[in-house]
């Protein structure tokens, strides 16, 4: 299994390829539309977070002590983002997210696109997918 | 030969040689700034008039018997006839600077409001205010008991004046309007609105804070009590506005803000108040924004007013026709009387995701709820993508964004 770290570092080398914002504003658009959509049942209130521009819906399941995040949103580029976020936390211990810093946002250069707003729908996701893991680090105590 | 002081023809590109900020390249393309309706563009005159106050002859103003201080509260002074002659008050005694619009309803609904607003009593708002022109008479009926009512709109984004008169009812007393709403662009039958409210003895506030950024306004031909609006989206710098109230409302209101400058006495028995307007400008002023505000005013002067409105009237029209030839967008406010402004979504398309889109572009428009999020919930919709025009904007400005905007929709529709 790899580790979060490493993740996030092969995530800031296909991001290297890129060095206009157009191109990474294209990529995450791309990763966006390939995530899996959320099947209705879990487009729920309950699993939404609502931003200003956008909402996400976030559920999680855990097997084996391994997390596996499901998520999707209005916004393709939301998608794009959640994805990544995906990419680095799923399939991780809830020990491994609950302790993670997630330093590539800033590495990637995608920070500085963000909109304060925008800035905190991305915080908030961090946040909620680090409380499902804390939710099922407790289950398992 | 005599110079005319007015530019003769209206002439786009001339005009867009005084505002610097439009020969920017944010990543590197050429700055196509829709979103003027947010805060508009500033001419070299209103940067050059702050840069001048504070290499020159920056100063407190009113405090000071030296060179600097005189010079800068000549420069400051000046600026109220200025502003007076902007809007036609009849007395620059009239104008009160605050820090903008928003401001300037608070200082309304925290002095006017407070004095005379009691239990039971009704605000008249509209149903496209901007959350400034909303609130602060939330906070004001919260505190005195009282209740807002709302003049409703219909699909095209028009106030509906059926049910004004019921509305004027006797419990009403006092009503707060915009000139020009922000996230539709429609702009309001306002004289009629003061006309119809001043004959049940109700006074008026006017949001102006898109409605001077487009029209030349007359306070006295429009009869309001009370105007408001800020430099920032006329040309002017931000922090800086002004309040406009009728001069024997304004005697007899309570001081806003305590402090020095808006004291004629202070001892601790007691003090009393400075003159109108000084009474309601505590404190240091914006001296730099106030002056600034002044030279943005001097500005419009010199350009051709009604050679501006043609330009964003032809930029409304070119654009709206585009647009409307799009099948999948839908414009969110089609009064007939517009401002150049244009909110419109795009079926199964994020707002935000064609902001972001066309700002890799170099296309800056505004997503969302504009502050206005009453006016989304009646149409059912979480935001709108705003394109707003000023008469520097141009066509071939349009052309590009209307062809970014299909390659965003062909991109991003599902
Ligand atoms: C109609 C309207 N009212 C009030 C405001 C608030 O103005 P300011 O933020 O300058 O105080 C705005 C600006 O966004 C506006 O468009």
């Amino acid at each position: 299994m790899r580790t979060i770290s490493e993740i996030e570092n092969e995530i800031i080398d296909d991001f290297a390829l890129f060095d206009t914002w157009e191109e990474k504003y294209q990529y995450i658009i791309e990763i966006g539309q390939k995530l899996k959509p959320l099947a209705v049942e879990f487009k729920i209130d309950e699993n939404k977070i609502k931003g200003c521009q956008s909402s996400v819906w976030l559920t999680a399941n855990e097997n084996n002590g391994i997390i596996e995040f499901f998520a999707d949103s209005d916004s393709v580029f939301v998608k794009g983002e959640i994805a990544l976020l995906m990419e680095v936390l799923s399939n991780q211990s809830p020990e491994a997210i609950v302790n993670t810093e997630l330093g590539f946002i800033d590495q990637i250069g995608l920070r500085s696109h963000m909109a304060q707003t925008r800035a905190n729908g991305l915080a908030a996701m961090i946040k909620q997918m680090k409380l499902y893991a804390v939710g099922f680090q407790h289950k398992n105590v | 030969m005599e110079q005319p002081l007015v530019k003769n023809a209206f002439d786009v590109l001339e005009v867009r040689k005084d505002f610097p900020i439009l020969s920017e390249l944010p990543y590197g393309k050429p700055l196509v700034y829709f979103d003027n309706a947010a805060t508009s563009q500033k001419p070299q005159v209103v940067i050059d008039a702050l840069v001048n106050y504070y290499t020159h002859y920056n100063a407190n103003v009113h405090r000071g018997v030296h060179f600097l201080s005189q010079k800068a509260s000549d420069a400051f002074d000046g600026v109220r006839e200025k502003v007076r002659g902007f809007i036609n008050a009849a007395s620059e005694r009239e104008i009160i600077f605050v820090r903008g619009t928003t401001e300037g309803v608070n200082l309304v609904a925290a002095t006017y409001g407070r004095k005379n607003i009691r239990q039971g009593d009704t605000i008249l708002v509209s149903a496209m205010e901007h959350h400034a022109n909303i609130v602060p008479w939330q906070l004001l009926c919260e505190e005195k008991g009282a209740r807002l009512n709302v003049i409703p709109m219909n699909d095209q984004g028009e106030l509906v004046l059926d049910t004004l008169d019921k509305l004027l009812n006797d419990n009403c007393k006092f009503v707060a309007v915009s000139h020009t709403a922000n996230s539709l662009g429609t702009i309001n039958p306002i004289k009629e609105i003061i006309a119809k409210s001043h004959s049940k003895n109700i006074p008026v506030l006017v949001d102006g804070a898109q409605a001077v950024a487009h029209d030349e306004v007359d306070v006295q031909d429009l009869d309001c009590d009370f105007f408001v609006f800020s430099a920032h989206k006329m040309l002017g710098p931000t922090g800086i506005g002004a309040v406009y109230g009728k001069l024997h409302l304004l005697e007899e209101m309570p001081p806003y803000h305590g402090g020095g400058e808006m004291i004629k006495s202070v001892s601790f028995k007691g003090t009393t108040w400075n003159d109108v307007p000084y009474k309601f400008e505590a404190g240091t002023p914006n001296i730099a924004d106030v002056i600034a505000m002044g030279a943005a005013i001097d500005y419009w002067n010199t350009i051709d007013r009604s050679g501006a409105h043609e330009q964003e009237a032809e930029l409304l029209n070119y654009c709206t026709t585009l647009l409307a030839d799009i099948p999948s967008v839908r414009i969110i406010g089609t009064a007939k009387n517009k401002a150049s402004v244009i909110s419109f979504i795009v079926d199964k398309v994020n707002a935000m995701d064609v902001g972001m889109f066309l700002d890799t572009k170099g296309i800056a428009v505004r997503t969302g709820q504009h502050c206005a999020e009453p006016v989304m919930d009646w149409f059912g919709i979480p935001g709108t993508i705003r394109a707003s025009f000023m008469f520097y904007n141009t066509k071939e400005e349009i052309d590009f964004f209307i062809e970014q905007l299909k390659k965003a929709i062909q991109l991003l529709a599902v």
